[in-house]
């Protein structure tokens, strides 16, 4: 993002993107991330909220090639790697949907609503899709 | 927090996820098929009942009157503003997260 | 205040592109600043000139680029967005730019509150 690099923020502000989409049924999930990419090069405080079918972005195994479609799953594990570390998944999500942390791609913080609640309240911008 | 539905409860858990996440004292603007959301008489209408003392609840009129709801009767509580007041409401809180 | 906007769908399937263009209109008649709307995923579909709406349907095409030529709101079509969708800079309707999902983040920080509209 050639144009962006002469712009100097001049404060860091809480940075939320909230994940409630399946992967591949639409198109919200994968384009998300690539805003979350983006992002990480603009030194804000930046997470990523997994919630209710979001959590279903992360799952192992995902074989993309009967539908002919990129499996971008393996792209949430280089999140470290632009320094996105603040993955959050609820609880309660993962748990409707009979899911635990070994069935993710990556190692993920699990909070449970109410934590999740008070983290969702401090943000300065939301970004959802 | 301003919180803004724009799903109908009737089909979608939207609403559901916003009241269980949005913290106490946080506004919730219903708008688009959110409206129906707001309506007395739904199977949805009693789980925003329950809420009212948690949340401060509103209404798009103008989605409202285009859904032809203007005479509807809505849960008890619920304020209608028009896109004026919905821009007041992101002006009076911090942020705004949209539930779509 | 100073507003950004974040605008996710097109102008036809969904609500959303006529709700933030309600909600923007509403802001500046109240004396507020839109400083950047950011079209995204299917969003982009709003910057294409070569939409012909029926005659007695609202034009959100040129309603957006009015609106941004009066009031100096700069409308921002993100690029990887609209490349997968076919718009470019042939096709894209005067008072639009093309540019990266960068401009997103900087409204996200420049602006004093961030809007979302989606489906």
């Amino acid at each position: 993002m050639m144009e962006d690099d002469d712009f100097e923020p001049e404060a860091i502000k809480r940075f939320m993107y909230v994940n409630r989409k399946a992967p591949y049924g639409t198109i919200y999930a994968l384009e998300s991330l690539e805003t979350v990419l983006i992002s990480a090069a603009f030194d804000q405080d930046v997470s990523v909220v997994f919630l209710d079918d979001g959590v279903f972005q992360l799952t192992k195994g995902q074989d993309t090639t009967g539908i002919n479609m990129k499996n971008f799953s393996p792209t949430f594990r280089a999140l470290e790697g632009y320094d996105v570390e603040k993955l959050y998944f609820e609880k309660e999500s993962l748990e409707a949907r009979g899911l635990t942390a070994d069935d993710l791609v990556v190692e993920v913080e699990i909070l449970s609503t109410d934590e999740l609640r008070e983290i969702m309240a401090a943000q300065d911008v939301v970004i959802s899709a | 927090m301003l919180h803004t539905v724009n799903k109908s409860p009737l089909e979608r858990n939207t609403l559901e996820s916003c009241m269980r996440l949005a913290k106490a004292g946080s506004a919730i603007l219903l708008i688009e098929d959110g409206v129906y959301g707001a309506l007395r008489g739904t199977r949805a209408a009693d789980a925003v009942a329950a809420r009212m003392n948690d949340f401060k609840f509103y209404v798009l009129g103008p989605d409202v009157a285009a859904r032809g709801l203007s005479e509807a009767p809505l849960i008890d509580g619920i304020e209608v503003v028009d896109y004026g007041g919905f821009v007041d409401l992101v002006a009076e809180h911090e942020a705004q997260q949209a539930w779509l | 205040m100073k507003f950004g906007i974040l605008v996710n769908e097109g102008p036809f399937t969904h609500q959303a592109s006529d709700s933030a263009y309600q909600f923007a209109k509403a802001a500046l008649e109240k004396g507020h600043e839109i400083m950047r709307v950011f079209f995204y995923h299917d969003g982009v579909n709003n910057a294409n000139k070569l939409s012909e709406p029926q005659a007695d349907d609202r034009n959100l095409v040129e309603l957006w680029g009015k609106l941004g030529e009066e009031h100096g709101v700069d409308l921002v079509v993100c690029v990887a967005a609209a490349l997968r969708r076919g718009i470019k800079d042939d096709i894209l309707a005067p008072g639009f730019r093309i540019s990266g999902l960068g401009q997103l983040i900087e409204a996200g920080i420049v602006s004093d509150r961030l809007v979302v509209f989606g489906d």
